[in-house]
């Protein structure tokens, strides 16, 4: 490898913009940084050699270079924020209301935006951010990350730790801020340095040559804060894996007792009660507000047991034993073994069984002749009753609705409307009469029959939804996210600021400085510095030009 | 009295005193003395506006007091927390900065701002089991605090390019930064047009078809756009001109809709007026008084705003808000088009700070950046909130 002497004496690694030791512009590199027709110095990096802008020989070195462009990084974050635009043009499939006509996603988005809705799924835009192009997309940003950080944290830490007070003239007249004086006394120069150190500078000497330095830490910010990012992206790697992640969604009836998915049969949850309730309407603080808005729910609660089961003969019935019974609120997740419960959904007054009577039709006093019950969930098809009747559950719609062709039909599984094609059998009869048993519906189809069912009594239920997950990737993504606050605090709240001072033998002075950021401070400190002093204040040589005058 | 009153009162009082303290600001142009020694005219203006900032402050604690949770819960309450804490992000700028014109600008933009508030439902609501946590005011004010403390780089962006685009020749940049004026001409034209139909208690109300349910919705505005489908109860009162298009989503999209088109109406009504007074654009008018601030200083303002308020911001809205989203639903990240906004200004700020590592990204681009910025921040509250559905739209 080629190196690069300068007359410093300094050896600088190939591809050095200005000199790691005196700050001498190198020359043929200078158009590296662009610096060539520039009266100022680039010091973004402090002339460090990359390596994205030294090699470009092979692949390897295209690649590296490619991706250690800011430029490619910020396109990238431009179209990762033009995808997620798009994204929310209209919702996404995880989104479709509820109560649209038609959730298939098919038929939704041409029905509800027409053509620019179709256009929308058939480029798959329904699913964007679990699309592999968007994936690629977020991946392409951390390569970028990896290699930005790596291309110059390594040159600037080196560059850094070989900076010596004694810069070559040209390295200090071509810095932002920049003062010459005539002549400056011993007793100047000696407030000067004490003033620096109050204001907390650090300074090194050497040979009358000053380097005053403070904040450096502040320019690893930008690199701690893509490691942050970057634990945040494999977190979202490990979350990807059964291993770190699991969720599934169980709906649980009150008083029975489900297993638990996941957890091969490990636990079981009961369902105690789910209990809704609403904000208190004479509530004087919120009256106005409820009888504008309606009701308004202020707790959504499932009291559960959780039990673990043990199995001491395989295949045998699980003993269960409770581990944890708790209420499970939003906000106030159950957590128990590294599993977590969150109360997601609800269903009140599903029925649970209905109780029916068979009476004479002309009987006003509906006295009844035999009764049976119905367990909506799992119907038995036949009922042999005492008095001789017999009663066969024909058709079962738990819940019922009349479809397009005016057929009767279930909308759901489950038992919110249900709905009954009974066929009685009267005692020692042979042939059945047929009875239509709905909610407010009770139809004789043949209009001849003798004997009427009537609904007696029922019991109702309600039925909680609850996710059930771990999140393993949790602390990783914590991690990340406290590394990346830190690094991007570090980086911003603070700035990194030099201050060279060179006094000749004759007594003048050349003063320069730079920051990362806020100028406005390092004047400021400037002027307190020299203050009571003859040294002059230094010039800013890049303020924006004054369009209008 | 009870504490609602006091709470009203002294939001009240809060909007007088940054009204005066504006004035005050505009008192300090004429002031001939240099940055360094402050007239007593901005001395004045910086007590009223900490006076004011205090008054506010009483009101978020007595409303607090009233309502027994922190009042960041709806849009009224979230709009007037964001123009106090761009007030404070102002009076923590100024200690360091001193320039007293940043007052000029970032108060009458705080005040637009809390009136907007002022036209959502003001009534102390209860909270629904979603928002009962202690998140609620943690993440929701660091939001807040972080988008104001972006909103001063708005403030200052906005301000930069009033004083360096050339008013003299035609051209695009001109034509763009008035229309970025015109725009809070619009906002305050919402503010009159509201509160004029507010004071004679205007109201129609429409029967209208969303997906398999009948809802009733009550127009306080004269319906120029009626709902979709919707069909007009109320009696002896203007029919609308025509339909909202089905594709507006959300709830209520007609009467939204319609806000807009009398907003825009009443906005461009001013804006002409204006002009017609003055007789010259507006961003023209406003030019001269910034005649002897730093184009330099407003660059540097723009960027280290924006650089203090991403971190704040960062923490708020994204950290925070996933940290009790996994608390609240058991996913710290849904893709909710609120997160997916918030996710998008992120990446927007993030682009502007890698931009400002290169040079050519100084002065103009980055202030149009800075004004771009803070309007992704108001589409993600206003657009986002009314118009795309999602957990967010409280309003």
């Amino acid at each position: 490898m080629k190196e690069i002497k300068c007359e410093c004496g300094h050896v600088n690694p190939l591809g050095t913009v200005l000199c790691e030791s005196c700050g001498k512009p190198i020359e043929g590199n200078q158009h590296i940084d662009g610096n060539d027709d520039e009266k100022l110095l680039n010091m973004r990096y402090d002339g460090t050699a990359r390596r994205s802008k030294t090699y470009n020989k092979s692949w390897i070195d295209r690649v590296w270079s490619f991706f250690s462009s800011v430029k490619v990084g910020i396109w990238l974050i431009v179209l990762a924020l033009v995808a997620s635009m798009i994204g929310t043009i209209f919702p996404q499939e995880m989104y479709i209301p509820a109560n649209a006509p038609n959730r298939d996603p098919a038929v939704f988005y041409e029905e509800q935006y027409g053509i620019p809705g179709l256009i929308y799924f058939q480029l798959g835009f329904h699913n964007l951010y679990s699309s592999w192009w968007f994936m690629v997309l977020i991946a392409l940003i951390g390569i970028s990350l990896v290699i930005c950080s790596l291309d110059r944290f390594v040159p600037l830490f080196k560059a850094l730790r070989n900076q010596k007070p004694k810069k070559h003239k040209s390295f200090l007249s071509r810095q932002r801020l920049f003062s010459e004086t005539d002549f400056v006394t011993d007793h100047d120069m000696e407030t000067v340095k004490k003033q620096l150190r109050k204001r907390r500078y650090k300074i090194t000497e050497e040979n009358g040559h000053i380097l005053a330095e403070k904040g450096r830490f502040s320019r690893w910010g930008p690199y701690v804060n893509h490691i942050g990012l970057i634990i945040i992206l494999l977190a979202a790697i490990l979350r990807s894996t059964p291993l770190f992640y699991m969720n599934e969604y169980v709906w649980v009836r009150e008083g029975d007792i489900e297993v638990l998915p996941e957890t091969n049969g490990e636990y079981y949850i009961e369902n105690k009660d789910f209990i809704l309730e609403t904000h208190d309407e004479n509530d004087e603080r919120f009256r106005e507000a409820i009888t504008q808005e309606g009701v308004v729910a202020s707790n959504f609660q499932t009291d559960v047991i959780v039990y673990k089961a043990n199995r001491p003969i395989p295949g045998a019935e699980p003993e269960l034993e409770p581990i944890a019974e708790d209420s499970i609120r939003m906000n106030q997740p159950l957590e128990f073994d590294g599993y977590e419960l969150y109360q997601s959904g609800y269903q009140l007054n599903e029925f649970s069984n209905m109780t029916f009577k068979i009476h004479e039709t002309t009987d006003s006093d509906e006295e009844a002749l035999a009764s049976f019950t119905v367990d909506l969930r799992n119907p038995e098809s036949e009922f042999e009753l005492e008095s001789g009747f017999r009663v066969v559950l024909d058709q079962y719609y738990p819940d019922y609705y009349l479809d397009d062709d005016g057929e009767p039909a279930s909308e759901t599984n489950f038992p919110r409307n249900p709905a009954f094609v009974f066929l009685v059998y009267p005692p020692n009869s042979e042939s059945a009469e047929v009875s239509f048993l709905g909610i407010g519906r009770n139809i004789d189809a043949t209009g001849e029959n003798e004997y009427k069912i009537g609904i007696q009594d029922f019991e109702m239920h309600d039925v909680s939804g609850l996710t059930f997950k771990y999140d393993r990737s949790l602390p990783f993504f914590g991690i990340g996210a406290a590394i990346f606050m830190i690094g991007v605090i570090q980086g911003m709240y603070w700035q990194h600021r030099r201050l060279w001072i060179q006094r000749k033998k004759d007594g003048s002075l050349l003063m320069a400085a730079h920051t990362n950021k806020n100028w406005f401070g390092l004047k400021k400190d400037i002027e307190i510095v020299i203050e009571n002093t003859n040294v002059n204040m230094v010039t800013d040589q890049q303020e924006l030009e004054e369009k209008v005058e | 009295m009870d504490l609602l009153n006091i709470s009203s009162t002294a939001l009240y009082a809060a909007f007088v005193l940054y009204l005066i303290a504006t004035f005050f600001f505009g008192a300090t142009i004429r002031d001939k003395r240099t940055d360094n020694k402050k007239g007593i005219s901005a001395k004045i203006a910086m007590t009223l506006t900490v006076l004011g900032f205090l008054a506010q402050l009483v009101y978020f604690i007595t409303r607090w007091m009233a309502s027994g949770h922190a009042p960041v819960s709806n849009m009224f309450e979230f709009l007037t927390f964001l123009g106090m804490a761009l007030v404070l992000a102002f009076i923590i700028i100024y200690s360091y900065y001193k320039l007293s014109f940043l007052g000029l600008f970032a108060l009458p933009i705080a005040m637009i701002i809390i009136a907007y508030a002022s036209m959502f439902p003001t009534e102390l609501a209860p909270l629904v089991p979603s928002l009962q946590s202690h998140w609620l005011y943690i993440h929701v004010t660091t939001v807040a605090l972080g988008q104001g403390i972006l909103g001063i780089s708005f403030v200052v962006g906005l301000m930069y390019l009033i004083k360096q685009i050339d008013q003299t020749v035609k051209s695009k940049q001109r034509s763009w930064l008035e229309f970025v004026l015109y725009l809070l001409f619009v906002l305050i034209g919402f503010v009159v047009i509201t509160t004029t139909f507010n004071a004679v208690n205007y109201n129609a109300s429409f029967e209208y078809q969303s997906g398999t349910e009948t809802l009733v919705t009550e127009y306080h505005l004269p319906a120029i756009a009626g709902p979709n489908q919707g069909t007009l109860i109320t009696e002896d009162i203007m029919e609308p001109w025509f339909e909202t298009p089905s594709w507006f989503q959300g709830g209520d999209a007609g009467r939204k809709f319609n806000t807009v088109i009398w907003s825009l109406i009443a906005g461009s009504v001013i804006y002409l007026i204006t002009r017609l007074i003055l007789r010259k654009r507006i961003g023209a008018v406003i030019q001269p008084l910034l005649k002897n601030v730093k184009a330099d200083l407003l660059d540097e303002i723009e960027y280290r705003s924006v650089a203090i308020g991403f971190p704040v911001f960062t923490l708020g809205g994204l950290i925070f808000a996933s940290i009790w989203a996994e608390i609240a639903w058991g996913r710290f990240w849904g893709w909710d088009p609120k997160e997916v906004w918030a996710l998008i200004t992120w990446f927007f700020y993030a682009a502007y700070l890698h931009l400002r590592l290169s040079r050519g990204w100084h002065g103009e681009k980055s202030a149009w950046l800075a004004v771009i910025g803070f309007g992704i921040i108001m589409f993600n509250l206003i657009v986002v909130n009314l118009v795309l559905a999602g957990l967010h739209s409280y309003a």
